[in-house]
C-alpha cells in the first residue's frame, strides 16, 4: 500500500484511470448524439492519462524547471503510443472530421479539468494518508456521478429516441438517435397513432381510475388496522403486524394461479371490477405497515388529551391521528397510487379484452412482431412520464413515505 | 385497612379496547384472508391434484336446437355432446318447451310429456358422447316465425360430471415432476444466483450512489430523482427498453460494441447462456439498487456528525471513518436490507418474465410456476412449485424475524 502513498506514482494511476473512463465516456456520448462510431483505446487513453497524472502534480520538492523538463520529456510516451498504436479516440470507418475534433475537444476538457482537481491537494513525493485517500475519494465521486447517471440516463434516452423515430432509421444505423427537427409535428406520429389507432386514450384512462380506486379502497381498510396495530393493546398484536408482514412477502405469481382459477370460475376474469377488487389486497399490507410505523411515531399524550376531553376512540382517530398523518398519508397514496399504475403481471393474467386493458397490458399488446418498434417505446414513454412527473414533484413526500416502512419491490 | 395489591387479569377498559382493536382491523383481516390466506390454501389443495388448464371447467352438456324436415318429415331436433373429451356426465336430463301453433306427433320414447313442456331423459354420457332427440311436429302457420318461436325456446339441460377440482382424487406426481431430474437442479441454481447476485449488488451500488449523495450542494434533490429512476418507472417500459438496447440486430449497444473494437459480431445478450442470465442478474441490480439507496441515505443522514468531529480531531483518514463509524451505523439497515431484498428478489417474476420469458437458462422457480402452469398447462405442476417457493418463504421469514425484531424492534 505504502507504495501508492507516493504523489508521482499515485496521480499518474488515477490519471490514467479517468482518462480512459472519459475516453469511453465521449465515445458513448458522441456517438449516441451523431450516430457516427467512435472508438477508445485502452492503451493510448492510459498513458495519456497517466501522463496528464504526472503533469498535474504540484512542483513539490522540486523547481519548477524541474518539472517542465520532465514533463515534457516525458510526453514522449503517450505520443510514441499515438502514434504507433492508436490515439485515444478514433473515428470509426466512416465518421467525419468534425465529429471527430468535437469528440476531442469533450474528451480534453473532460479529462484535464477533473484531472487537475483531484490531484490539487496530492504532493509530487511522500504523502500522507489524508492528501492520498482525499484525491481517491475525489477521483471516485466523480466517477460514481458519471457512472450512476449514465446506466440510469441511457435506457431512458433510448426509450424516448428510439419512439420519435421509424423502423427504418432505426434498422439502418441503430446508433442514429438524431431526430429530424423539420418533421416537426411528424415526430410524434407513434403516440397520435397509439392514441388514435390502439386507444391508448382509453388504456390510461382505466389504468387512472383503477390507480385512484386501489388508493381509496387501500387508506379505507389499511388506517384502522393501521391504528389499531400501532396504538391499541390487545392479545396477538405481535403476531398480527407480523403475519402482515409475512403476507406481504408472498409472492404475488404464488397468489395469481389460485386467483386465475376463482376469477374463471366466477366470471371476474376480464373485467375492470375484478382487478380493482385485487389490487387493493396487494396493496394493504405495504400500507398498513408503513402506516403503523408513522402512526407509532406520533405522541401518545395529544390522544390521550382528546380522550380525556371526552372524544370516543373514533372520534380521536378521525379528529386528531388523521390530520396529524396527512404527510404519511400522501406519501402512502403515492406509493399505493405508483404499485397500482406499475402493476403488471395480474393485468396480464386477468385481462383479455382490448376494451378492459389498463396501460400497462396495452404496453404488453404492442409486443409483437407486427407492430413497430417506436410504437412500444411510445407506450413506454406514455407509462412512465406520469408517474415519473408526479413522483419528482412530489419526491420529498415519497422519500420519507418510501423510508418510513420498509417498502416492498 | 386492606393493602392496596395491583389488578390481576384484564380490566373492563382493557376488553373495550382489544374488543374495537379486533373491529379495526376486522375488514382487513376479512379481506386479506379471502385473498391470500384462501388462495394459499387453494395451492396446497391443487398441488396435489392432477389438473391441467383444459380441467378448469367441468365437464357439461352442450345442445344446438333446430327445426329441421318439411311436412310430415318436420323435426325439432336436438343434438347434445359432452363438452369433455375424457370425463363421463351421469343424470344427464333435456327440458323445453313447445311455443304455441306447434303440434306434437310422436317423439323420442326417452321423453315425457305434460302440456306443452317435455322432459327427456337421456342418462350417462360418456366423454365426447353425441345425442340425438327428435320431435316429430307438425305446424299451423307461418314457418319462418314458428322456427324463430321454436328456436327461442332455450332448451335447459342437466347432468353432473366429475370436477376434478372439488373431488377427493389426489396423485403426487406434481411433486414428483417437480423434483424429476436435472431440471429442478438448474432451476434452483439459477435462482441463488439471481437473488444472491442481485441482492449484494443492489445494496453494494445502493452504498455507493447513498455516499455519493450525502452531501448537500446544488441539484442534489434533481440528481435523487434521476436515481429513483429505474425503481419508479413501470417495469414493463424499462424491460422492453433494455430488450431494444441490447436486441442482437438491430440494438444500440451491439452497434456501439462493435464501433467500439469490443467485438466483431454482434452479441445476443438475453438469448445465450450464461449471458442472459447474468444480464437478467445486471438488470434487477440496476432496477433495485434506487431502494437500497433511499434507505442507506435516510439512515446515513440520521447519523451524528458529532462522531465524524471527533474522528477528525483524532486524526482518522476518510477511509478509516467509513470503515470503523460509518460502515458500522449502517450495518443495521444494511441487514434489514439484504433480507428484505433477498426474500422480494427470490419472489421476482416479472422482471425475468418480460426480458426472456424464462429462456436461455434464466428460469427461476417463480418463472417456472408460469411456466409449469400456463406454457405447458399443467396447473398442478405449476401449484406444486409455488408450494416449493411457499417453504423457501417460511424458511426466509424465520431468518428475517431473528433479525429484524432484534434490529427494528418489531
Amino acid at each position: 500500500m505504502s507504495m501508492l502513498w507516493r504523489g508521482y506514482i499515485c496521480g499518474p494511476i488515477l490519471g490514467a484511470l479517468w482518462t480512459f473512463t472519459m475516453a469511453v465516456v465521449t465515445c458513448i456520448v458522441v456517438s449516441f448524439a451523431t450516430g457516427e462510431g467512435l472508438a477508445p483505446s485502452l492503451l493510448g487513453s492510459l498513458a495519456m492519462g497517466a501522463w496528464l497524472g504526472f503533469v498535474w502534480l504540484p512542483d513539490g520538492d522540486r523547481t519548477r524547471n524541474e518539472r517542465i523538463i520532465w514533463s515534457v520529456g516525458l510526453a514522449i510516451i503517450p505520443a510514441a503510443v499515438f502514434l504507433f498504436l492508436r490515439p485515444a479516440i478514433v473515428g470509426a470507418p466512416g465518421t467525419s472530421t468534425l465529429t471527430i475534433i468535437i469528440a476531442w475537444l469533450i474528451f480534453a476538457v473532460s479529462t484535464a479539468w477533473p484531472i487537475e482537481k483531484i490531484l490539487r491537494d496530492l504532493p509530487f513525493g511522500q504523502t500522507t494518508r489524508h492528501e492520498y485517500e482525499e484525491s481517491v475519494i475525489r477521483f471516485l465521486t466523480g466517477f460514481g456521478y458519471i457512472f450512476f447517471t449514465a446506466i440510469v440516463a441511457i435506457p431512458f434516452y433510448v426509450m424516448v429516441m428510439t419512439s420519435l423515430k421509424n423502423q427504418s432509421e432505426l434498422l439502418q444505423n441503430p446508433l442514429d438517435f438524431t431526430i429530424d427537427l423539420s418533421k416537426g409535428m411528424d415526430l410524434f406520429r407513434s403516440y397520435s397513432e397509439l392514441f388514435t389507432d390502439f386507444n391508448f386514450g382509453s388504456y390510461m384512462w382505466t389504468s387512472f381510475y383503477v390507480s385512484v380506486l386501489t388508493v381509496f379502497l387501500t387508506l379505507l381498510f389499511s388506517v384502522p388496522g393501521a391504528y389499531a396495530v400501532a396504538r391499541l393493546r390487545f392479545k396477538g398484536r405481535t403476531a398480527f403486524s407480523r403475519s402482515i408482514l409475512l403476507i406481504y412477502m408472498v409472492p404475488m405469481i404464488v397468489l395469481a394461479l389460485p386467483i386465475y382459477i376463482a376469477f374463471s370460475m366466477a366470471g371476474l376474469r376480464n373485467t375492470i371490477i375484478g382487478i380493482v377488487l385485487i389490487y387493493p389486497v396487494t396493496t394493504i399490507p405495504v400500507a398498513l405497515y408503513m402506516l403503523q410505523g408513522y402512526f407509532r411515531g406520533l405522541p401518545a399524550e395529544v390522544e390521550e388529551a382528546g380522550l380525556m376531553d371526552g372524544l370516543g376512540r373514533l372520534a380521536v382517530i378521525w379528529k386528531i391521528t388523521l390530520p396529524l398523518s396527512l404527510p404519511a398519508l400522501a406519501s402512502v397514496s403515492l406509493y399505493v397510487f405508483m404499485i397500482a399504475w406499475n402493476e403488471f403481471l395480474l393485468a396480464f393474467m386477468l385481462l383479455d379484452d382490448p376494451s378492459k386493458f389498463t396501460l400497462t397490458r396495452g404496453i404488453a399488446s404492442l409486443n409483437s412482431s407486427e407492430i413497430p418498434r417506436q410504437h412500444l417505446m411510445a407506450g413506454a414513454v406514455i407509462a412512465t412520464v406520469p408517474i415519473m412527473a408526479l413522483f419528482l414533484g412530489l419526491e420529498r413526500f415519497m422519500t420519507k413515505g418510501l423510508t418510513a416502512g420498509s417498502v416492498k419491490g | 385497612m386492606t393493602t392496596a395489591t395491583p389488578p390481576t387479569g384484564t380490566g373492563p377498559l382493557e376488553r373495550r379496547e382489544a374488543r374495537l382493536a379486533w373491529g379495526l382491523l376486522f375488514p382487513t383481516i376479512a379481506i386479506v384472508s379471502a385473498v391470500v390466506i384462501l388462495p394459499l390454501l387453494a395451492i396446497f389443495w391443487i398441488s396435489f391434484k392432477p389438473i391441467g388448464l383444459a380441467d378448469l371447467r367441468p365437464p357439461a352438456p352442450v345442445v344446438r336446437e333446430s327445426l329441421r324436415g318439411s311436412d310430415d318429415n318436420l323435426r325439432l331436433e336436438y343434438r347434445l355432446r359432452n363438452s369433455s373429451q375424457s370425463e363421463a356426465i351421469s343424470n344427464v336430463t333435456l327440458s323445453d318447451s313447445i311455443p304455441g301453433g306447434v303440434t306434437v306427433v310422436s317423439a323420442d320414447d326417452r321423453c315425457e310429456f305434460s302440456g306443452q313442456a317435455f322432459t327427456c331423459d337421456i342418462g350417462t354420457m360418456d366423454g365426447g358422447a353425441r345425442e340425438r332427440i327428435e320431435v316429430f311436429v307438425s305446424i299451423d302457420g307461418d314457418e319462418e316465425t314458428i322456427e324463430a318461436a321454436v328456436e327461442g325456446t332455450i332448451p335447459s339441460l342437466t347432468g353432473s360430471g366429475k370436477n376434478i377440482l372439488t373431488n377427493f382424487e389426489f396423485t403426487g406426481e406434481n411433486f414428483a415432476r417437480v423434483f424429476d431430474g436435472d431440471e429442478f437442479w438448474e432451476v434452483l441454481y439459477v435462482t441463488l444466483f439471481y437473488t444472491v447476485v442481485g441482492t449484494i449488488g443492489a445494496l453494494v451500488f445502493g452504498l455507493f450512489a447513498a455516499m455519493l449523495l450525502n452531501k448537500e450542494f446544488k441539484g442534489q434533490g434533481i440528481l435523487r430523482g434521476l436515481y429513483l429512476f429505474p425503481y419508479v418507472a413501470p417495469v414493463i417500459a424499462v424491460a422492453f427498453a433494455w430488450i431494444i438496447l441490447f436486441d442482437p440486430f438491430s440494438g444500440s449497444a451491439n452497434a456501439l460494441l462493435v464501433q467500439m473494437g469490443v467485438t466483431n459480431e454482434a452479441i445476443n445478450f438475453f438469448g445465450e447462456r450464461p449471458l442472459a442470465l447474468i444480464m437478467v442478474t445486471v438488470f434487477e441490480i440496476w432496477r433495485y439498487f434506487p431502494l437500497s439507496f433511499l434507505f442507506i441515505l435516510a439512515r446515513m443522514q440520521s447519523i451524528d456528525t458529532d462522531m465524524y468531529e471527533a474522528a477528525d480531531m483524532d486524526g482518522a483518514s476518510p477511509f478509516q471513518k467509513f470503515w470503523f463509524l460509518s460502515l458500522p451505523q449502517l450495518l443495521g439497515i444494511l441487514s434489514v436490507l439484504f433480507l428484505l431484498r433477498f426474500i422480494w428478489t427470490f419472489n421476482k417474476f416479472d422482471d425475468i418474465f418480460l426480458l426472456t420469458g424464462g429462456n436461455a437458462g434464466t428460469r427461476t422457480l417463480t418463472v417456472n410456476v408460469y411456466e409449469q402452469a400456463f406454457a405447458i398447462s399443467n396447473i398442478g405442476a405449476g401449484a406444486a412449485v409455488a408450494v416449493v417457493i411457499f417453504c423457501c418463504l417460511l424458511l426466509f421469514s424465520v431468518f428475517f424475524f431473528k433479525f429484524v425484531s432484534r434490529e427494528e424492534g418489531l
